[in-house]
């Protein structure tokens, strides 16, 4: 193994391959930041190019891409609202309301970080246990993931702030219904479609974070009066990029805890990055119930830390059952491995002795890619922080240029036009009456795999509820999520003991 | 100064026109040879397999300098309806274009998804095909095909099916065709759906579920590394990636399933532009460009043109209708 590591080292420090983790990083970064344009068609096009290469030189092009892309998708969700990728909506939940108080060179800051250590630890963690992941990878089955989806929905729904309760649990809801539209895959039968076709597919996710987030917050603007907060961006402190020693104690222990969490989820071929992202925001909920001094959701910098360190570490864990067993956990890596095998290299368990040059330069590749991005990022948050004190009558019609172009890329379909401006219209107005658009994402992409997991858990034992407690697994997880919901319970008593006690 | 500019003027223009003129005769001469443009409708995003099989084949076609120039246009959504939908409405003005599809469009035909059958396009040619193969986990107890079918008649509930795709869809049908084929009621499979065929992959090396119904295509890397084992293929004949897998033929059932992908144009495409087009792919078999494609993606070849393609698809299409109507999906 130590050979196999060295020769990878010394195909990954090529002057090529250096060239090659740079150019995928940047160009990832670039295609990331546009809103909605994900890293899926960027690599697709980019195979016909990499068939002159090495395959180890592909590999690592297309893996700084991938990566790339989800580190540089954090910048339009922090700056205007507008997921670059679907890794990157949670980050926009935290990441915005510090762009809109004026720290948006801090936001950015903080994302950078968050990002290089979940992609580095992410990298430490393939580099050490990759041929031991991939067990762990094949050990989730059906109601462990159903089980995983629950845990979720729980902690986010849980841990809402006060006052908010009921609004955040019926956008919930909102998102779980509209998660069913479009054909289901267990009878094969059409749900909510209307009988229209471009229905069929169901509804895409980077769609509606774009309408309800992006697009109906250029809208609100506009609404607004001439004299908003944007005009505060010019006197505030926009391109400050420090990030003060108490701060930074915050969101290590985040970063820790994010970056484990993400790299396992990554490892699931049946979860990914945006649930890794999700899940992680849910995580650091729980983790800091009742002691913060910022709400979630207002531009708490671990609401922040927490997707960005996930969603990095996540898209590093999905090489696990890439490499080791040649099976994609998502579109974008299912593309990889197609240019994997038409390379000529054999995925599988025995990669990491066969073609050892492919698989640790790789991993080893990821290190540096990630130096790369943090020095690249760094120095131009404060002329990409600058974006947004450009004058509205600018800074509007950009966003709504880019997030419509940005989901009409993706389909080619007018329909999904119309469908974005009538979701923006909706949240708008639910927006107005203060309902929290975050919650409605959070049960729309759990909400697909939950049902998904739950059917295909009931079909496998025949209808009967064992499942729900015959494995290891599942028990751990709906543990936790027990705890999880006695969590407000026992604050409950506890302050009320403690009141008492004051009198 | 007055001259040289005089002379560079003459030889500007006398550049010019021998380029022209050279251009002028060399078109006319691979006239007859060359398409000059042809425009590729995919009816799935960047990505998928309609859009790697579209830029395989155009990468071959504009190499080998069989077409000068070929466009793509993705066009997703409907499960490839919208794009049918869209080749039947705007067919005055889509000679030059060749949608690609594959097998579902029979099934999803026959579902009535579409607003429009493939019977309403004019089928140009199929060009590769993959086929159905039944795996299970290297560890498993089953060896062979044989004792899959000993354990469905024993008990059909205890044997677990995992596929790709919903219900009713392709994986499904294979699994139903294979067990129909050995006299049991394909009604009594259990057929587990997992949204991508990598996930139903994952299902089955977890042990949730026994058997994996699913293409050679996506099987054969796990296949390779001894992850899993294919029983049996519903080919006509051994696969040369995979010799050691017995056909159903050989096993004595009469299970034929090809997965073929190929191009079709728009409804009441002329006769003679049928013509060019399909000669136009054939020609392409024997390029190198199309081997090299071809190859690194390992693809099998399968081509089958105009009428015979046309009657390959009802027959197709009659055989998947009797078997859909029999599962009560129709």
């Amino acid at each position: 193994m130590l050979e196999g590591i060295l020769t990878g080292l010394s195909t990954a420090l090529s002057l090529t391959n250096i060239f090659m983790v740079s150019t995928g990083v940047l160009s990832g970064t670039l295609i990331g930041m546009l809103p909605g344009l994900g890293p899926i068609s960027a690599i697709a096009l980019m195979i016909p190019i990499t068939y002159g290469f090495d395959s180890a030189s592909g590999m690592i092009l297309m893996a700084g891409v991938y990566y790339g892309a989800i580190f540089g998708g954090s910048t339009s969700s922090i700056l205007i609202n507008a997921p670059g990728v679907a890794g990157t909506v949670a980050t926009a939940f935290d990441g915005y309301p510090l762009a809109k108080q004026g720290k948006a060179g801090k936001a950015l800051a903080v994302a950078a970080y968050s990002s290089f250590f979940g992609g580095t630890i992410g990298a430490v963690f393939l580099l050490l246990g990759a041929p031991l992941l991939a067990r762990f990878s094949t050990s989730f089955q059906s109601a462990d993931y159903f089980a995983l989806m629950l845990m979720g929905l729980v902690a986010v729904s849980v841990f809402t702030p006060k006052g908010q309760f009921l609004k955040a649990i019926s956008m919930t809801i909102i998102g779980l219904m509209l998660s069913t539209v479009g054909m289901d895959n267990v009878t094969g039968t059409q749900r909510f479609t209307f009988g229209q076709l471009n229905l069929f597919d169901g509804i895409s996710f980077l769609l509606l974070a774009m309408a309800t987030f992006a697009l109906s917050e250029a809208l609100i603007i506009t609404l607004g009066s001439q004299h908003d907060n944007y005009q505060a961006f010019l006197t505030s402190d926009l391109h400050n990029l420090k990030v003060s020693k108490k701060e930074l104690k915050e969101i290590a222990p985040t970063i820790g805890r994010s970056s484990v969490l993400g790299f396992l989820i990554g490892v699931l071929p049946g979860a990914g990055a945006t649930i890794a992202s999700f899940l992680a925001y849910g995580m650091e909920q729980a983790f800091s119930f009742g002691n913060t001094k910022v709400k979630f959701g207002d531009g708490n910098l671990k609401g922040l830390a927490a997707p960005e360190t996930a969603n990095n570490a996540a898209s590093t864990g999905s090489f696990v059952p890439l490499l080791t067993l040649g099976i994609p956990g998502s579109g974008t890596t299912a593309i990889m491995l197609g240019a994997l095998i038409s390379y000529g290299v054999q995925p599988g368990p025995q990669l990491y002795t066969e073609s050892p040059e492919v698989f640790w330069s790789v991993i080893i590749s990821m290190y540096l890619g990630n130096v790369v991005l943090l020095i690249l990022n760094l120095p131009l948050i404060p002329y990409i922080a600058r974006l947004i004190s450009l004058p509205q009558r600018f800074l509007i019609p950009f966003i709504l240029f880019f997030s419509l172009i940005g989901v009409y890329l993706v389909s080619f379909n007018t329909f999904d036009i119309y469908m974005m401006v009538g979701f923006a219209t909706i949240a708008i107005s639910l927006r107005f009456l203060e309902f929290p658009m975050a919650p409605m994402l959070i049960g729309f992409v759990l909400g697909n795999l939950l049902e998904d997991n739950l059917r295909r858990s009931l079909l496998i034992s025949n209808g009967k509820l064992e499942f729900l407690w015959e494995r290891p697994i599942t028990l751990a997880i709906f543990s936790i999520t027990i705890i999880i919901l006695t969590f407000p319970l026992y604050r409950f008593i506890r302050s009320k003991l403690q009141t008492k006690n004051n009198l | 100064m007055i001259s040289r500019n005089f002379i560079k003027y003459w030889t500007i223009r006398q550049v010019i026109t021998i380029v022209t003129t050279f251009l002028l005769v060399s078109h006319y001469l691979i006239a007859d040879t060359q398409v000059h443009r042809l425009h590729f409708l995919i009816p799935g995003g960047a990505g998928g397999g309609w859009d790697g099989t579209a830029r395989g084949v155009g990468e071959a076609l504009t190499k080998s300098g069989l077409v000068k120039h070929i466009s793509y246009q993705n066009m997703s959504g409907g499960g490839g309806g919208r794009a049918i939908a869209h080749l039947v409405k705007t067919a005055k003005r889509q000679q030059d274009t060749l949608m690609v599809n594959s097998t579902p469009i029979v099934i999803r035909s026959l579902q009535k998804i579409f607003s429009h059958s493939f019977q309403d396009l004019t089928p140009i040619a199929a060009v590769i095909a993959d086929y159905g193969v039944f795996a299970v986990v290297n560890e498993s107890e089953i060896q062979n095909w044989q004792q899959v079918v000993t354990l469905f008649q024993n008990d059909p509930s205890q044997l677990t099916v995992s596929g790709g795709s919903g219900r009713g869809s392709m994986d499904h049908l294979v699994a139903a065709l294979a067990f129909q084929a050995v006299g049991e009621d394909p009604k009594k499979v259990r057929y587990i759906p997992y949204d991508a065929g990598g996930k139903a992959m994952a299902g089955l090396l977890s042990g949730e579920t026994k058997i994996l119904s699913t293409g050679l295509g996506e099987a054969l890397e796990q296949h390779r590394s001894g992850q899993i084992r294919i029983l049996a293929i519903t080919a006509n004949e051994r696969s040369p990636v995979v010799p050691n897998v017995p056909t159903f033929k050989e096993l004595g059932y009469e299970v034929v399933f090809i997965n073929w992908r190929g191009f079709f144009g728009p409804p009441d495409l002329s006769q003679e532009k049928v013509k060019i087009h399909s000669k136009t792919l054939k020609k392409m078999f024997q390029t190198p460009h199309w081997e090299k494609v071809r190859i690194r993606n390992g693809w099998k070849n399968l081509y089958i043109s105009g009428e015979k393609f046309h009657n390959f698809l009802m027959q197709q299409e009659s055989m998947i209708s009797k078997l859909m109507k029999e599962l009560g999906f129709l």
